[in-house]
């Protein structure tokens, strides 16, 4: 009797916990609508040429999703990253471009490293009406509805590197590139910008992309007798030309190197000792002193080892998924259309600084510093501008470049500041 | 003149290059007619191996400088040596040998076969890596004020004539080159004569393997390694048996050199793309001209 009493007891017990698991399965689910999680892109190059750069900029991407989802998402509704491999191959990443805008329906894409990957994937975004965020500063002349540039323009990095090295009495230039777009495009400007100021172009030579045969372009330098090589080689081919440079009897000291493409990530795996007191160009280093960026170092090296360092490109990887948070919450959707409404004037404390969305070209305010390799294979700081500065990406406000293209609506009228 | 004899000096070292790169492949390719399109990853297996020896096996041993001190790399060549000719081997026992005479099928399945050794090496590590090269090779010699001859292409030029030198012994002067050479030269008779072929066959194979694994460690000490390294060499390699002519040593050795002195100086006249233009162009015309190429045994059809 006992026995069977227990038994009902149990039972009914069995069928109350069954509703209750029920229940509370179907609330969330009914309520849950708008709580769904956001779909992103992160596309970059996981594999071949350009993966010793891009890894790390997925690697920072991520942080930033995480950061924010722990503290509560955007909107309440959580970031779900969907990662995909462009394989630096620029096919490849307009075909996961697609994928990820039409088959996962993601809101935004975070990626792309080398110009030719951005240039293959713009078509995909404007027909589609996708939104990307571009971390790598890059060579200007270029303003897409769909594209928002956390990186530098030419007035942010090049330009103002050639005026430095100007001013420093090296007037003789040998300008050294990978062959694609990005190189090419900026020592069209970098000639104009020397003509214009008194400057001289010695030389100006390209190897394909991966390229490591450096023995003869080495050997045009030593003729040429420039004061400095400005230095728009990507991916490991600076591994190969540097250790080439170094073995033909080259150093900072003889013949300093000004590289735009080289941060601290590409120092490690090129060698310090490949490197060390050569110029580059950035927004961003390891080195700035200010407390988002140490919390930022600190966040990074937690999560990814304490041996890893961190970089411009990454800097900015990490700071566009904010300034996106920032741009859906003021605009209250993730459509594309409300958040490129909502985003102009949006800023974020950064590691680098303050970085502010500029409306009219959807590039950002940066600090431009110039930096020299020191023994750690960090980077330090040896010139900087006072504060951020206006991207001005078909070079608009600069005499020198009125050859250059420029936007179809125009120049902006001059501002007013 | 300076620059005359530094480009000659280039010149020699891009050929030394080429010809590390090719010589497995005028064993697989040229005598054997194998169109052996994993030709390239093999070097790329050999790249892997020196990775191996030098970031993990010396720094494990020698201490954290291990690898500096390059014994572990010169170790790594003969490694790479076997364990690329023991992967030629295995894949001449289990897959070329029932291909012969069927060279598109060769084609294909070699070409497979690259793509699979490719993706093994990506899910390792789909990144291209660095590998320490040795202290004492680093810097270069100093012939003049202005004219280096960087240590790490004078160790590939040495490494690639004793390559050769080995080679020599091999086919002229021991009694398993003389059979590879009858077998290459008349299956039948060697045959009827009582050679074995088919160990001839899987030994010349591996061998041509173990080749290109030479090709692989030298080729770390120019850039980074990964797992598309054999693409790039795969179409050179080809260009310097054909240009040479399928078949003899002598004629890829000669066509080594001189599509490497012909790029460096086309490359200072020019640019380096357009350089290498005008040596695809150059050799096409000489092969219109000379179809069976330089030192020609056979034709190519």
């Amino acid at each position: 009797m006992v026995h069977a009493l227990r038994n009902t007891l149990s039972k009914h017990a069995m069928w109350l916990i069954l509703l209750f698991i029920l229940a509370i399965s179907i609330v969330p689910a009914v309520g849950a609508q708008d709580m769904e999680p956001i779909k992103v892109g992160i596309l970059h190059s996981l594999s071949g040429t350009m993966s010793i750069s891009e890894v790390t900029v997925k690697d920072s991407t991520l942080m930033a999703i995480e950061e924010i989802n722990a503290a509560g998402g955007v909107m309440g509704r959580m970031i779900e990253p969907i990662i995909e491999d462009g394989a630096s191959d620029w096919p490849t990443f307009a075909e996961k471009a697609q994928k990820l805008l039409l088959e996962d329906q993601v809101a935004v894409v975070f990626g792309c490293w080398t110009s030719a990957s951005r240039k293959a994937v713009k078509p995909v975004f404007e027909e589609n009406n996708g939104l990307l965020f571009y971390p790598v500063q890059y060579e200007g002349l270029e303003q897409s509805p769909n594209i928002f540039y956390t990186g530098a323009t030419t007035n942010q990095q090049i330009v103002p590197a050639v005026e430095y090295l100007l001013e420093e009495g090296m007037t003789k230039m040998f300008l050294l590139g990978s062959d694609y777009v990005f190189p090419r495009t900026s020592n069209t400007i970098i000639k104009a910008q020397l003509a214009a100021s008194g400057g001289e172009t010695v030389g100006e030579e390209y190897v394909p992309l991966g390229g490591t045969e450096f023995s003869t372009i080495i050997e045009k330098i030593r003729a040429a007798s420039p004061d400095v090589i400005f230095n728009t080689l990507n991916g490991d081919s600076n591994v190969a030309f540097f250790k080439q440079y170094k073995d033909a009897g080259f150093t900072a000291e003889t013949l300093p190197t000004m590289s735009v493409s080289i941060a601290e990530e590409e120092v490690q795996a090129i060698g310090v000792e490949y490197l060390l007191d050569h110029l580059v160009a950035w927004n961003y280093y390891e080195t700035v002193d200010s407390p988002e960026n140490e919390a930022f170092v600190a966040a990074f090296q937690a999560a990814y080892g304490a041996d890893r360092v961190t970089s411009d490109p990454m800097e900015a990887g990490y700071f566009g998924v904010y300034l996106w948070k920032a741009a859906v919450e003021a605009a209250g959707s993730t459509e594309v259309d409300a958040v490129r409404a909502a985003a102009g004037g949006i800023e974020f404390a950064a590691p680098e600084g303050l970085v502010t969305v500029d409306g009219d070209n959807q590039h950002t305010f940066k600090i431009v510093r110039i930096g020299k390799v020191r023994e750690d294979g960090l980077i330090d700081t040896i010139w900087s501008t006072d504060g951020p500065v206006k991207p001005d990406p078909y070079l608009c406000t600069y005499e020198w470049a009125a050859e250059l293209p420029k936007p179809e609506e125009g120049c902006p009228a001059p501002a007013s500041s | 003149m300076e620059v005359v004899l530094s480009q000659i000096f280039n010149g020699l070292s891009l050929g030394s290059i080429l010809l590390l790169a090719a010589l497995g492949l005028a064993f697989s390719f040229g005598l054997m007619k194998v169109i052996n399109m994993a030709h390239g990853e093999f070097i790329m297996v050999g790249a892997y191996v020196t990775y191996f020896f030098q970031m993990f096996l010396a720094p494990a041993v020698l201490g954290e400088n291990g690898a500096k001190e390059g014994w572990f790399f010169i170790l790594s060549i003969p490694a790479a040596f076997l364990i690329t000719g023991a992967l030629g081997y295995v894949l001449e026992m289990t897959l070329i040998r029932r291909l012969y005479g069927l060279p598109l099928d060769t084609l294909l399945a070699t070409w497979g076969i690259g793509l699979m050794l490719q993706q093994i090496a990506r899910s390792y590590d789909s990144r291209n890596v660095p590998v320490t090269s040795p202290d004492w090779l680093s810097g270069g010699l100093w012939v003049s004020e202005t004219l280096s001859l960087p240590y790490k292409r004078l160790f590939i030029i040495g490494l690639v004539i004793l390559c050769i030198i080995g080679i020599y012994f091999y086919l002229y002067r021991s009694s398993q080159g003389r059979r590879t050479r009858a077998v290459m030269q008349n299956r039948e008779i060697a045959s009827a004569l009582g050679v074995a072929t088919r160990r001839v066959d899987v030994l010349t194979f591996a061998l041509g393997a173990g080749l290109a694994g030479i090709a692989g460690s030298a080729l770390t000490l120019l850039g980074q390694i990964g797992p598309q390294l054999g693409t790039g060499y795969i179409v050179d390699a080809f260009m310097v048996v054909v240009l040479g002519g399928v078949g003899s040593l002598p004629g890829t050795v000669i066509a080594a050199f001189t599509i490497g002195l012909f790029n460096t100086f086309l490359e200072m006249s020019t640019t380096a793309t357009l350089g290498k233009v005008l040596v695809f162009v150059l050799i096409i015309a000489f092969l219109q001209w000379r179809p069976n190429g330089l030192m020609a045994l056979r034709s190519r059809t």
